[in-house]
């Protein structure tokens, strides 16, 4: 490994972006700042390739257990995937009490999906970028729940669904009502209320994206100084100790990373439930 | 880290695959879990009547053998009834029997008696007219002392 830490973690933290640079035309950016450079219209490949990757994973594994899913004794992959959607059934018919057929495999969607990209933290941070770079690929960041773009992609489309039942459900009249009249009942004090229900609002989808991602940059981050920790080159006693410390840390921070990623794969869900079930409310006085 | 059409397209693979999750896997497996919710539902309660049914049939023998050995008793007891009636329907029988056979065993024997004295109240008579001819010498004439002989005969 010729590089400094310094880049060494650079390299870690950069997506593989393709977009258009001025002097270059359509290209792979080859460091972070021409990723910069590539400005909006341009797209995290690596990013895409692991969530569409995941996703279509999740949808084979439970669409191959829907098509051969019987009322009978259930195998074990079949029962695996019935805790699954039992869990998540449970939990929304515990917070969500309106009809909504969306809902729920919304939820499940959103957790198994998460579960899955997070799960991608506990592959060991320099493998499969080796791969990559070993197959001619500059950058390689394998979980997409580290890319700001692919949480708030998903907090972003649930705000929409926010959005569009809150309207739904309460009328656009009754929805700027609940803007404006909430916490203070009294036409003095909208301008309060509308700012508070409004960061209240926008607040929504910024904590449910930046969370994930904060969570996960967070872990990933610390995956990338552990393996600094025991990648020391030269093969001295204090290398040594560093190394395999940097292995016990490593073990350590995984099981627990394992708690992590669960919880916020079931967080988000849970929370896009919550939102939606705020949403349906229709506000008795 | 730079917000990207990365957002774009991953919100629409997001809408994708809930579009997909909602309309192919989700309710497939929730309608499977369903029925076999329902089948278990229902083998539980077949299970439940079995076990009642088993109790009703249970203390139905019970009362059809309790039924069962009163009666026998029952029929044990008119028997035994009946035996002891016919014994002693039996012993009266006999008892009129022997009484009977006694009084027609005392009858032939009065009668055999008097057949008897009549047969020698006869002898007598003529005994005696015998006798009272060799003491007179004479022969009595039957005919004119019928009534001194049949006297004597009644007296005899």
């Amino acid at each position: 490994m010729a590089e400094t830490t310094g880049e060494y973690i650079q390299h870690h933290l950069t997506n593989l972006t393709y977009g258009y640079l001025p002097e270059k035309g359509w290209t792979f950016a080859h460091s972070a700042d021409e990723a910069t450079a590539m400005g909006f219209w341009s797209i995290n490949v690596d990013s895409m390739f692991w969530s569409i990757g995941l996703g279509v994973l999740f949808l084979w594994l439970f669409a191959s257990v829907a098509k051969r899913a019987t009322s009978g004794v259930p195998d074990g992959l079949q029962n695996a995937i019935e805790m699954i959607i039992e869990f998540i059934q449970d939990t929304t018919q515990s917070i969500f009490h309106y009809k909504n057929d969306l809902v729920a495999p919304l939820a499940l969607t959103i957790f198994v999906w998460v579960f899955l990209m997070n799960l991608m933290d506990l592959v060991p941070v320099d493998w499969i970028p080796m791969l990559a770079t070993a197959a001619g690929i500059s950058h390689m960041k394998v979980v997409p729940t580290t890319d700001p773009n692919i949480t708030m992609a998903m907090a972003l489309s649930v705000f929409v669904l926010i959005l569009y039942y809150s309207i739904k459900c309460k009328g656009g009249l009754g929805f700027l009502k609940e803007l404006s009249l909430h916490p203070f009942p009294s036409v003095w004090a909208i301008p309060v209320n509308f700012i508070l229900e409004f960061v209240t609002l926008i607040a929504k989808p910024l904590s449910l994206g930046l969370r994930l991602f904060g969570n996960m940059y967070a872990g990933e981050m610390i995956f990338v100084l552990i393996a600094l920790m025991y990648s020391a080159h030269a093969l001295g006693l204090s290398e040594g100790i560093l190394m395999l410390s940097g292995g016990a840390m490593q073990l350590v921070w995984a099981l627990f990373h394992v708690i992590v990623i669960t919880l916020q794969a079931f967080i988000f869900a849970v929370l896009t439930i919550v939102y939606l079930a705020q949403a349906h409310e229709v506000d008795e006085h | 880290m730079n917000i990207t059409s990365t957002l774009i397209a991953q919100s629409v693979v997001f809408i994708v695959f809930v579009w997909i999750c909602m309309r192919f896997i989700w309710p497939v497996l929730i309608e499977a879990m369903r029925q076999r919710q329902e089948a278990i539902a229902a083998g539980l309660q077949a299970a439940e009547d079995a076990d009642r049914r088993l109790q009703e049939a249970k203390s139905g023998a019970q009362d059809e053998l309790a039924k069962a050995k009163e009666e026998a008793q029952a029929i044990i007891e008119q028997a035994r009834g009946r035996a002891q009636q016919m014994v002693e329907a039996a012993k009266d029988e006999a008892r009129e029997e022997g009484a009977r056979l006694k009084e027609a065993a005392r009858a032939e024997i009065d009668q055999e008696v008097n057949r008897a004295k009549e047969s020698l109240r006869a002898q007598v008579a003529t005994l005696a007219v015998q006798g009272a001819e060799k003491v007179l010498g004479e022969s009595v004439d039957a005919a004119k002392h019928a009534d001194i002989l049949d006297r004597l005969a009644a007296e005899l």
